[in-house]
């Protein structure tokens, strides 16, 4: 029997949705840069700007409010980078302070960022979560002050799939007169998001986790908002990111977003169906887990489960070699020891981040991959289980 | 086309998919001696239990169990292995380095976790000539102080160049070593080459 290959690594990047990959094939031949003035020029220009349209319809804003970037990660970078790089022409954080507030449980290029600025003398802060990954309103009231320039904030995190409550969160932020940003990279096409009706002045997103191209993101930029571009040197994008623009992966990015629009409401019922089955018979035939996450405030398609005794790169690894593709939070298996920052930020124990793993679902999942996973994880629980020191098997 | 990888090679991979002689029952096995090292905070702990033949002063068993990622996993078993048969001087100065031979290579960052199970053999050795009133024969592997204003040892030294550290300047990034007086920098950096050609050269 031919070995199934079967994919629950959705959040950390999905396939390219077949239409995507049509409309990315027609657009290599528009290979005119969108800058020229002639024909060649004008077209990609329109391929552009359609793309550019269609997101900022998708999201709620304006299309000038909408820039295309190479990432997620650029443009997390980008918006955080304003708070050493700002002159008085981008009018940030100039006159105020320039302190910088986020979270304990962001993605490493917001933590990564965020460290360095703490280098360069940035006041940074990060609020904690509590036991499901939610961030503590109560510690944001108080951490944001007078001299808080930014606030960052994820909207759904990677690992545990918590959703945060961006609203009341942009409220408390505004309230105290600092700016807000929301890194949506997981949230954008899996669950609504306006940016109006949310209040968020900086928005992250990107194409490949919702069945685009890699290499394509964008950042929404409030009307009005001070901005500094981290990439100098051209006007493309209103001047604020310098480069000739990717018009393959625009378009792909554009499209994906078309697909979302046609495809997200009946997939996030798809999703939930089959999450629930998952996590019943994960419940019913293996002992002695934890599921990580809100229980409902949470990405219809992500699931965090740790199982006591068990090491989680074995289980990846076993798994790989049923045909099962998920990962893990802790980053063992990528060349550092130390468990999941997420994971630890809710309090569970090391030994519990240890033995964690992210299934991620996505469109290509039937309930048939369900079933084949709790045919297999029990048995690669159970095996790993058996040569474990840290699990007494209970009679 | 670049192949598609393995993370680990064939050998590593087998010993993965059929690990040999897992310590099914513990309470049921009569060790002559045991050894544990690792935590399970940190995401690896692992446990030996050795047979040995007392006249020959040779292991006839080895078993063990482990909390800890496939390399770990795949590092014991082929240890387990290798050390049957062998004279408990032998199977004491079987290095991290002979069992990474004998797989055919780690990644580099994963030699850490196969350090796990020779520890863990010499202190079943250890306490199998405690258990049998030989406590001359017992090796302590006693740390050396280098850094004497921020008292690192050389066993401190030897785990940050088992988790990455190869110059002088990671290790002082990684330990803060030598940033009271300085006088300790030609000594550390001499131990980083040294335990660098201990566990990772001639693989």
């Amino acid at each position: 029997m031919e070995k199934p290959m079967i994919y629950f690594d959705n959040n950390a990047t999905t396939p390219i949705h077949p239409e995507v990959r049509e409309a990315m094939i027609e657009a290599m031949d528009v290979f005119g840069n969108p800058s020229s003035l002639h024909g060649f020029g004008r077209k990609a220009r329109m391929y552009v700007e359609e793309a550019r349209e269609m997101l900022a319809n998708f999201i709620g804003a304006s299309p000038d409010e909408v820039m295309f970037v190479g990432s997620g990660s650029e443009a997390n970078n980008t918006v955080l980078s304003v708070l050493t790089g700002s002159c008085r022409e981008c009018r940030f954080g100039c006159t105020t302070g320039r302190g910088l507030v986020t979270t304990t449980i962001e993605h490493p290029c917001i933590l990564e960022a965020s460290k360095c600025l703490k280098e360069k003398g940035v006041d940074v802060s990060y609020i904690e979560v509590d036991q499901y990954g939610k961030v503590d309103l109560e510690q944001l009231r108080d951490a944001v002050n007078e001299s808080t320039a930014l606030v960052s904030v994820m909207m759904a995190n990677n690992e545990i799939g918590t959703i945060q409550d961006i609203r009341a969160i942009a409220q408390i932020v505004h309230e105290k007169g600092a700016l807000f940003h929301s890194d949506a990279v997981q949230a954008v096409g899996k669950i609504p998001v306006k940016v109006r009706d949310l209040g968020v002045d900086f928005l992250t997103l990107s194409g490949h986790k919702i069945y685009g191209p890699k290499g394509i993101g964008a950042l929404y930029v409030r009307k009005g908002s001070p901005f500094c571009p981290l990439i100098r040197g051209g006007h493309q994008e209103r001047g604020r990111r310098a480069g000739t623009e990717n018009t393959i992966g625009i378009v792909g990015l554009g499209k994906a977003i078309e697909m979302r629009e046609k495809e997200m409401d009946a997939e996030e019922t798809l999703l939930l169906g089959l999450k629930k089955r998952l996590r019943e018979g994960i419940a019913q035939t293996i002992p002695d887990i934890r599921f990580v996450g809100h229980p409902t405030d949470s990405l219809p398609g992500t699931l965090n489960v740790s199982f006591d005794g068990a090491e989680g790169e074995a289980i990846i690894l076993y798994l790989d070699l049923e045909g099962i593709a998920v990962s893990t939070g802790s980053a063992c298996a990528s060349g550092s020891l130390d468990p999941s920052h997420v994971i630890l930020a809710t309090g569970l124990p090391a030994e519990c981040a240890h033995g964690s793993i992210r299934i991620s679902l996505g469109r290509e999942n039937t309930m048939a991959d369900i079933e084949y996973m709790l045919e297999v994880l029990p048995r690669v629980i159970g095996r790993i289980r058996d040569m474990s020191t840290a699990y007494a098997r209970r009679q | 086309m670049a192949k598609e990888q393995w993370l680990y090679t064939d050998k590593v991979l087998e010993h993965f998919m059929h690990p040999k002689n897992i310590l099914v029952d513990e309470d049921a096995y009569e060790e002559d001696g045991k050894g544990m090292t690792g935590n399970i905070k940190c995401g690896d702990q692992m446990v030996v239990v050795i047979k040995v033949d007392r006249d020959k002063g040779v292991i006839t068993d080895c078993k063990w169990k482990t909390f800890g990622c496939a390399s770990a996993i795949a590092s014991t078993s082929a240890l387990s292995e290798m050390v049957r048969g062998m004279t408990l001087e032998d199977a004491y100065h079987v290095s991290a380095k002979d069992i990474n031979k004998e797989l055919g290579g780690l990644p580099e960052h994963k030699i850490h976790c196969s350090v796990l199970g020779d520890k863990a053999l010499r202190a079943a050795i250890n306490d199998y000539y405690m258990r049998n009133g030989m406590e001359d024969k017992v090796k302590r592997e006693e740390a050396r102080i280098v850094c004497n204003c921020l008292n690192i040892t050389d066993h401190e030294i030897e785990e940050a160049v088992l988790e990455g550290a190869r110059t002088f300047y990671e290790l002082q990034e990684m330990t803060k070593i030598s940033t009271v007086c300085g006088e300790c920098e030609d000594e550390a950096t001499r131990l980083v080459e040294l335990y660098k050609n201990k566990h990772f050269c001639e693989v």
